[in-house]
């Protein structure tokens, strides 16, 4: 029983959504990216349309969207502009949490607002000392009253200058490594304490909001922990299971974009006499690159499908966000190789892509943990 | 209001075309459709319409081939209420098209207040639909409408004429309005829209029923064939002085002789 058919609602999204990331998003993203401007009207328009925080359940004002609609989605506006779909998709890592663990009454007050106006929201996991070594991180929350708190400091916060709400990571007691994580939710971004650093520049997704987050005796009141202390790595593992194969759907939609991009070109530049199209070394390169465009997009669909039947995905996510992020990274590099020395030129659309590739092999647990991720679930099975 | 949109599906733009096996349309199995462009203003028109007139409904009507109902879909998740598909091959001719909608929308039971179509379809180009349309339902017709607003079940007009010159033209209720780039920017269908359109009614009927037969047909295909290829174009080398009057004779003799072009 496998059916790799859409349903004719999904092809409408798709071809919704591309027609936003060809008219709206593909004209803008050299701009911002040279500015390194949020792209405020863009997104706006996008949440007004419905392409944001597909993750929001009916019941607190949402779509009803399944994992895989949203998969679709992200690939399409990562065709538009990696950068700007970066700061969309922080919305559903931010939020996923609060769907995941969240009580009703603080899906309401959460998630409500996120469907009556755009906002954005950050996920504040990594800090400056623990990256990969999540388990390891030093922010503290502590009891005080009927209140929580919050000491230490986030790095690398997507969309923290313009966040109204922020999902934070800490620890009762570092020395308990993961057993001692927990998972709050600071929705008063103007709290005493609350420190957000100068826009970090970066090799690409330049329109996108990045900054370090610091808590200095930060106090959130208690009915904002989600679950229980000492739940929050299990959190984080739910909401990576989620949001690792829509980071690999960025990929595919970004990929996607390098390849047709590389095909447009080659059918156009003549060399020897012939366009480079009908010269074998380029076709072998443009074959390989759709072969693994399309495997990439078949582990996300199928790591969204699992989720969507109620089972676990840890593995395929992983797959899906490893060989996803690493198939980017060299599609995007051949598609330069294809426009040559206009490929290294901004003026051609490739040069960016390829700078944007690079951070899918570094966020939401680079290349390397996805594959030690890989390893220890075949390990534990056999 | 009864507002009614006639839309054709036609392929998309950057499809490549090629002649089916007997020439009498073209191949269609791996076709990507859209809406016609110039039918998505006559939508967004009826939407902007049914915004300024509460109680309003918007019946999008289409005529052609049943592989996918994806444009009718589009409309309604863009904010149409309902739809009818009339059941057709996709070569009926621009006669035939014109009184499959007119039995359409007049079984619908809905009598029309205003009849909004594109200007043109862009696969055919046979800009006759609108105006056949008028002259069978016996509505008076504006095309090429770059300007479109109504009160009171008025309608003035303003139609694009060449030279860039606008006429401007007072219309009153019922009548067809054949809209053009410019009049409006076509909304798109949000996502939950996709989500409701799928609840929507959408009615299906066959030409029969709709009261047209074979015998409509005015226009028989018989030969698609795509255009031949052009030639190089030629090259003349005209650097060098020496040769620059010579060279500019023979251009003159080959635009005489060959292009036939002076």
């Amino acid at each position: 029983m496998v059916n790799f058919e859409l349903s004719s609602e999904q092809k409408e999204i798709t071809d919704m959504a591309m027609k936003f990331a060809r008219n709206e998003m593909m004209p803008k993203a050299n701009e911002y990216d040279e500015s390194g401007k949020l792209p405020m009207e863009i997104l706006t328009k996008a949440w007004e349309l419905g392409l944001v925080n597909t993750c929001i359940p009916p019941e607190y004002g949402g779509t009803g969207f399944t994992t895989l609609d949203s998969m679709i989605i992200t690939e399409a506006l990562a065709y538009g502009c990696l950068g700007m779909n970066t700061t969309l998709m922080a919305n559903d890592l931010a939020l996923l949490p609060i769907t995941i663990a969240g009580n009703d009454e603080q899906k309401k007050r959460f998630l409500t607002p996120f469907t009556e106006s755009y906002k954005l929201a950050s996920f504040c996991l990594t800090e400056p000392g623990h990256g990969s070594d999540a388990a390891g991180i030093k922010t503290t929350i502590k009891e005080d009253g009927d209140h929580y708190v919050i000491n230490g400091q986030k790095m690398w916060i997507t969309n923290a200058g313009y966040a109204d709400l922020f999902v934070i990571y800490c620890t009762t007691d570092p020395e308990l490594k993961h057993k001692g994580i927990s998972c709050i939710v600071l929705d008063d971004k103007n709290v005493e304490g609350l420190e957000i650093g100068a826009k970090e520049k970066k090799m690409g997704h330049k329109s996108s909001d990045t900054r370090a987050v610091t808590f200095n005796n930060v106090r959130i009141p208690k009915e904002n922990l989600l679950g229980k202390l000492g739940e929050g790595w299990n959190i984080a593992k739910q909401t990576l299971d989620h949001s690792r194969p829509m980071v690999a759907a960025s990929a595919v939609g970004g990929a996607q974009c390098a390849l047709d991009h590389a095909v447009k070109y080659a059918k156009e530049r003549v060399q020897f006499g012939k366009p480079i199209a009908k010269h074998q070394a380029i076709q072998m390169m443009v074959a390989d690159m759709a072969m693994k465009i399309e495997s990439a997009r078949l582990l996300v669909h199928k790591a969204a499908w699992q989720l969507d039947q109620g089972e676990t995905n840890t593995l395929l996510a992983s797959y899906a966000k490893a060989y996803g992020a690493d198939m980017f990274m060299e599609v995007a590099t051949d598609a330069v190789q294809i426009f040559g020395g206009y490929g290294y030129s901004n003026e051609y659309p490739v040069e960016k892509i390829m700078r944007d590739a690079k951070l899918i092999q570094i966020y939401e647990g680079t290349s390397q943990i996805q594959r030690l991720v890989i390893a220890k679930e075949i390990f534990s099975r056999s | 209001m009864n507002i009614f949109v006639c839309i054709k599906q036609v392929p998309d733009t950057e499809t490549k075309i090629t002649p089916n096996g007997d020439g009498t349309y073209i191949e269609t199995t791996s076709i990507k459709w859209i809406m016609n462009p110039y039918d998505e203003f006559a939508v967004e028109q009826a939407l902007l319409t049914k915004q300024a007139n509460s109680g309003s409904t918007v019946t999008v009507v289409r005529v052609g081939g049943v592989k996918d109902t994806e444009t009718l879909r589009t409309a309604l998740a863009m904010g149409a209420d309902d739809a009818i598909l009339v059941e057709a091959d996709d070569n009926l001719d621009s006669f035939m098209t014109a009184k499959a909608l007119k039995g359409a929308i007049e079984k619908s039971g809905n009598s029309a207040d205003v009849i909004f179509t594109g200007k043109q379809a862009i696969d055919d180009d046979c800009l006759q639909v609108p105006q056949l349309l008028a002259g069978m339902l016996n509505l008076p017709s504006v095309s090429v409408v770059v300007g479109c607003e109504e009160a009171g079940g008025k309608f003035t007009l303003k139609r694009e004429i060449e030279g860039g010159t606008l006429e401007v033209y007072e219309v009153n209720s019922p009548a067809i309005i054949a809209c053009n780039k410019g009049i409006n920017t076509p909304r798109y269908a949000s996502l939950p829209g996709i989500m409701k359109a799928k609840r929507k009614p959408l009615a299906k009927h066959s030409l029969a029923d709709v009261g047209v037969a074979d015998s409509d047909r005015r226009v028989k295909y018989s030969n698609f064939q795509l255009p031949p290829e052009k030639p190089p174009g030629k090259k003349f080398d005209a650097m060098d002085e020496a040769n620059q009057a010579s060279i500019v004779a023979e251009v003159v003799g080959l635009l005489r002789t060959e292009a036939k072009a002076i």
